[in-house]
């Protein structure tokens, strides 16, 4: 089983790592944690890009005389463009938590549901 | 690498995972050098491994560094994300192996690229090649993402209100917000 699968060990890795993000994000109920499981997916998405862009016995996609077969290189160029997105994104979901935390004094979902609740209610008692 | 992912899962000091975030993007980045992208390496360690922890830093700084106690197994979720998983495994089971070299993703425009670039473009490495020139659109758009992302992370934190300790939203500040 494992021997005919060996070659497919790549991309159990990386799902196995997206699957640890993914549990991260949903269960989790700290905004910071989640945003790090965002970051362990996007990783693991990046990983199982490259690891399709290896070919055996190649080299890095940089030219010289001496280097018969090279790497794809295709995946590289949209996983660089992929992870500076990914910055991107990142630093705005950070931005979010910040003001979240600004205006309801915590970062955890449960609590910020909570107070939600309870202004809710606030509002229906007035009126 | 998997266990730096999944000792995150456990610790609730908040420090401990960051830090454990840029451990992992270190691996990672060791990892493309296995896997011969060496652009891609180090602008994991650099952007990802440096600049996003620097970023969740701050933000611990300006929140908390706690996390709040909470439910030691979470069972819902968790069958949701074997089940996937499972999904997923048998998703790549006809997958091309790894390093083979007649994989479909081989085949098409990369050869040229290879063949060709040194002649078309100029620069040795040919990651630059195709990220400046034939896909020099697509790097023009990540610009645009990053503007975009800077003048949302301005228009969210960039200006103090003045009233600097803003209270948890009162029926009335909701109600104003949704109109």
């Amino acid at each position: 089983m494992f021997e005919i699968h060996a070659g497919l060990f790549n991309y159990w890795v990386a799902i196995a790592l997206m699957m640890v993000g993914f549990y991260i994000v949903i269960a989790q109920g700290n905004l910071v944690k989640k945003i790090v499981g965002i970051n362990i997916f996007q990783v693991a998405v990046f990983v199982f890009y490259i690891s399709m862009g290896k070919v055996d016995g190649g080299s890095a996609p940089i030219l010289d005389e001496s280097i018969k077969v090279y790497s794809n290189p295709l995946p590289h160029v949209l996983i660089l463009t992929a992870i500076v997105v990914g910055v991107a994104t990142t630093a705005l979901a950070l931005a979010l938590v910040v003001r979240i935390n600004r205006s309801y004094g915590t970062i955890e979902e449960r609590e910020i549901i909570t107070i939600n609740h309870k202004a809710d209610h606030d509002e229906d008692t007035r009126s | 690498m998997a266990a730096t992912a999944v000792s995150m899962l456990w610790l609730r000091d908040l420090f401990a995972v960051v830090m454990l975030s840029g451990i992992y993007s270190l691996f990672a980045a060791v990892l493309y050098v296995v896997m011969d992208a060496v652009d891609v390496a180090f602008t994991e360690a650099a952007v990802g491994a440096g600049i996003s922890t620097v970023l969740m830093l701050g933000t611990l700084a300006l929140t908390k560094s706690k996390e709040k106690a909470h439910k030691k197994v979470a069972y819902g979720p968790l069958v949701l994300v074997l089940v996937t998983g499972a999904i997923l495994i048998y998703g790549t089971l006809d997958m091309p192996r790894y390093g083979d070299v007649n994989a479909p993703v081989h085949s098409h425009v990369a050869p040229r690229y290879i063949e060709k670039s040194g002649d078309e473009v100029g620069p040795p490495n040919i990651v630059t090649s195709v990220l400046a020139s034939y896909r020099g659109y697509d790097t023009l758009g990540e610009t645009a993402v990053v503007f975009t992302a800077a003048i949302g992370v301005l228009a969210i934190i960039g200006r103090r209100r003045k009233n600097k300790k803003d209270e948890p939203p009162t029926a009335k500040a909701k109600g104003e917000s949704a109109s």
